[in-house]
């Protein structure tokens, strides 16, 4: 127990160097972009505008807007790195070694059981991941001396182990043993360096040949933006296990819409009820906060018990998670009316049904936004949560299954698409929250 | 037609940790119709309270209210209120929030525009009809609940401090224009307000209330409010009556706010 208390904290602290150290590039890369931004502009007009007039702006909110150079910049700059990292292809040049490709070679010397000496030569051709055209080595018959030529193909970033005795005379005896590579001599267990490459002798004797592989990114955990890109296009044009990609993501989209359309229109008028009733407040308030603070992912277990992994479940899954939200939206909305609102609209001669509809209802809609526009991030993020865990079909049915086979640009794509999908849900109901409730946050 | 009656009104307030508050206590009050009357008192002495009752939003725990011969048992629209702020709809523009009234109680939609135009230009807003309440600055927005009040036609308009929230400046246009609107229409206008000068040039009639518990200390009758209409409020506040009358009053209430807080260290 305090053992991996231990090496919790251990873990932690590694990732807080590691966390620096990515804020520290990110914020010198934003310094330098934004040093040379103000540098090409020192020659231009000042900013124009009210904002411009201000002499204090500092914690002044108003005057604290986006700069989109910025934005622009920085994700720009997160391509950059990503470009970087990976090694990608579509940079004028690369900034980071590659790993090597293509063809190098070593000797090797071994001694036989009657403790001669010979030297046979190894041709080595790295060949790129996933290229299955690369022309083939072919060994050299003959040879002379007991030991023989041997060719290796590997791949890119891969090793591959050859035992190097297997071809030569008198190889398979026990006492036969490779004793040097170009020269150095190499025992078990030990490592020499080659051209582009290493040879280790493996605690059997054989040897491991492991191409230069340099510091960028490996495309299995994060392939370059490029080849995203393709398998993008890919996606776009086939799908991925026979469901669309489009199809996928329409699925999720369906699913969110429907449960937080259920979520409304049961959520709605039960908050209603309950702001305005104190029968209805106490009958469903014990339920209503204890279910709140349950995390709808907490609920996926119990729902595929109960209905499977089919729509049911994910629908009244998104529909928990919008309710409970909606009802309390609602439920601020109509409780929270200025109490001068509800004794003029009587005093102009109001009826209570007059009251509720013309004044609580429209009073109550602020907060209702505010609540669907939470509720609207709450069910996409379940759902794709939900599908992680169970589903045919889905946003996160295609990443999950996507990274049982290791394709990494399915998973990145996916979320990607998740989180543009995400912003553009908050977008949308941002822009229908200033067109219907404009005096939002003025009254 | 119609005067208010104020019939032996008392309201205690039981505290919920047990307790109560005597917030008025026999009061009794006969308002003549058209009469302008301002109330003024320390902080807590029930002005609110009793204007509530008034409009009909709290029933008294003793006595009651008759506006004329009727016993007043509700909000209604014939007791029109004016609310400091916040009470206007923010989901409606200037001209639906002044035709509310009229709207919910059926009136045909062209009388509706008629009559909201006329108020508009009464209020001095004739070009705003169409924006939304949360446009305009905090003034406009009184006299755009004057005008919904007014919309009404009601018998009394009841004011808690419709003026309170606004700049000197404002203040004073806005309390020329109570002025103009009580001669011209001739309603029975009962006020509210914290400000002594406020309560001298806006009360034929003048109610000062005293505290715990909540009751009417003395009463004046005065000359402003009729010198003020359709005059400058500032000559009248140079009348030789003016400042003495200020200053009893404010020494009265002075000397009750002390009561109640305590003598200042400071003094
Ligand atoms: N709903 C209530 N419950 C309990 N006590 C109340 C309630 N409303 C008013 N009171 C009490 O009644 C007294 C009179 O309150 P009221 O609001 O009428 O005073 P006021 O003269 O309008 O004060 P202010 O000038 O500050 O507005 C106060 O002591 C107040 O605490
Ligand atoms: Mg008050």
């Amino acid at each position: 127990m305090a053992q991996e208390l231990m090496d919790v904290l251990a873990t932690t602290f590694w990732m807080i160097l590691g966390i620096v150290l990515i804020f520290a590039i990110v914020l010198i890369v934003s310094g330098v972009v934004y040093f040379v931004w103000n540098f090409i502009n020192s020659k231009k007009d000042q900013m124009r505008g009210y904002a411009s007039l201000k002499t204090v702006t500092f914690g002044d909110e108003s005057s604290v807007t986006a700069n989109r150079v910025a934005s622009v910049a920085g994700v720009v700059t997160v391509f950059v790195i990503w470009m970087i990292a990976t090694g990608s292809s579509l940079l004028p040049f690369q900034v980071l070694p590659t790993p090597f490709i293509g063809d190098t070679q070593f000797q090797y010397t071994a001694t036989n059981a009657a403790g001669e000496t010979d030297t046979a030569s190894v041709k080595v051709r790295v060949n790129r991941f996933g290229d299955t055209t690369a022309e083939q080595l072919v060994a050299p018959e003959t040879s002379d001396g007991f030991a023989k030529d041997d060719v290796v193909m590997v791949q890119e970033r891969r090793a591959k182990l050859l035992r190097a005795h297997n071809n030569d005379e008198g190889g398979k005896e026990d006492s036969y043993r490779v004793t040097e590579i170009n020269g150095q001599p190499i025992d078990l267990e030990q490592t020499v360096d080659i051209e582009n490459a290493t040879v280790l002798m493996t605690k059997a004797g054989s040897l491991q040949i492991r191409p230069y592989a340099g510091p960028t990114m490996e495309s299995l955990y994060l392939p370059p933006p490029e080849r995203v890109w393709i398998r993008f296009l890919e996606l776009n044009a086939e799908g991925y296990q026979g469901v669309g990609l489009w199809e996928n993501v329409m699925w999720s989209l369906i699913r969110v819409v429907l449960g937080f359309f259920l979520g409304c229109l049961f959520g709605i008028p039960l908050g209603f009820a309950m702001g305005l009733n104190s029968w209805m407040r106490g009958w469903f308030d014990p339920i209503v906060e204890f279910m709140r603070p349950v995390p709808p992912l907490a609920l996926i277990p119990l729902v595929i018990i109960w209905f499977g992994i089919g729509e049911q479940g994910k629908i009244s899954l998104l529909f928990l998670a919008a309710l409970w939200i909606m009802i309390i939206g609602a439920r601020a909305g109509v409780s929270g009316v200025n109490i001068s609102k509800v004794h003029a609209a009587y005093s102009l001669g109001a009826t209570k049904t007059q009251l509720l509809t013309k004044v609580i209802l429209p009073n109550s809609l602020p907060e209702i936004f505010t609540a669907a526009r939470v509720a609207m991030g709450v069910c996409w993020g379940t759902v794709v949560a939900a599908e992680l865990v169970a589903a045919e079909k889905g946003a996160g049915k295609m990443i999950i299954a996507a990274s049982k086979f290791q394709l990494t640009e399915i998973v990145i794509i996916g979320i990607i698409i998740i989180g543009v999908i995400g912003f553009g849900i908050d977008v949308l109901m941002r822009m229908a929250e200033n067109k219907l409730v404009p005096w939002k946050g003025k009254a | 037609m119609s005067g208010l009656k104020v019939d032996d009104v008392s309201m205690t307030f039981e505290l919920p940790g047990g307790g109560n508050v005597e917030a008025l206590k026999n009061i009794n009050l006969n308002i003549k119709e058209g009469e302008l009357v301002s109330v003024l008192g320390p902080s807590g002495c029930g002005k609110t309270t009793l204007l509530n009752i008034l409009a009909g939003f709290l029933a008294p725990t003793g006595g009651a209210i008759y506006l004329g011969d009727d016993r007043v048992t509700g909000p209604s629209s014939e007791r029109g209120m004016v609310f400091q702020q916040g009470a206007l709809f923010e989901w409606m523009n200037v001209s639906r929030n002044i035709g509310f009234g009229p709207e919910v109680k059926g009136t045909p939609q062209s009388e509706i525009d008629r009559s909201v135009t006329e108020l508009l230009g009464i209020v001095g807003l004739r070009d705003f009809g169409q924006k939304m309440i949360y446009e305009l600055s905090g003034g406009m927005q009184q006299r755009v609940a004057l005008a919904r009040c007014l919309a009404n036609d009601p018998e009394v308009i009841l004011m808690d401090e419709p003026l309170g929230a606004l700049d000197a400046l404002t203040r004073e246009k806005m309390q020329s224009l109570v002025l103009d609107i009580w001669k011209k229409t001739g309603k029975t206008i009962i006020l509210i307000t914290h400000s002594v000068e406020e309560a001298l040039l806006l009360g034929e009639r003048l109610i000062v209330m005293a505290p715990r518990p909540g009751r009417i200390h003395k009463e004046y009758h005065l000359p402003f409010a009729e010198l003020g209409v359709g005059a400058d409020l500032r000559k009248v506040k140079q009348h030789k009556d003016f400042g003495p009358k200020r200053d009893e009053i404010l020494n009265m209430i002075w000397d009750m706010e002390e009561e109640i807080m305590g003598r200042s260290e400071l003094v």
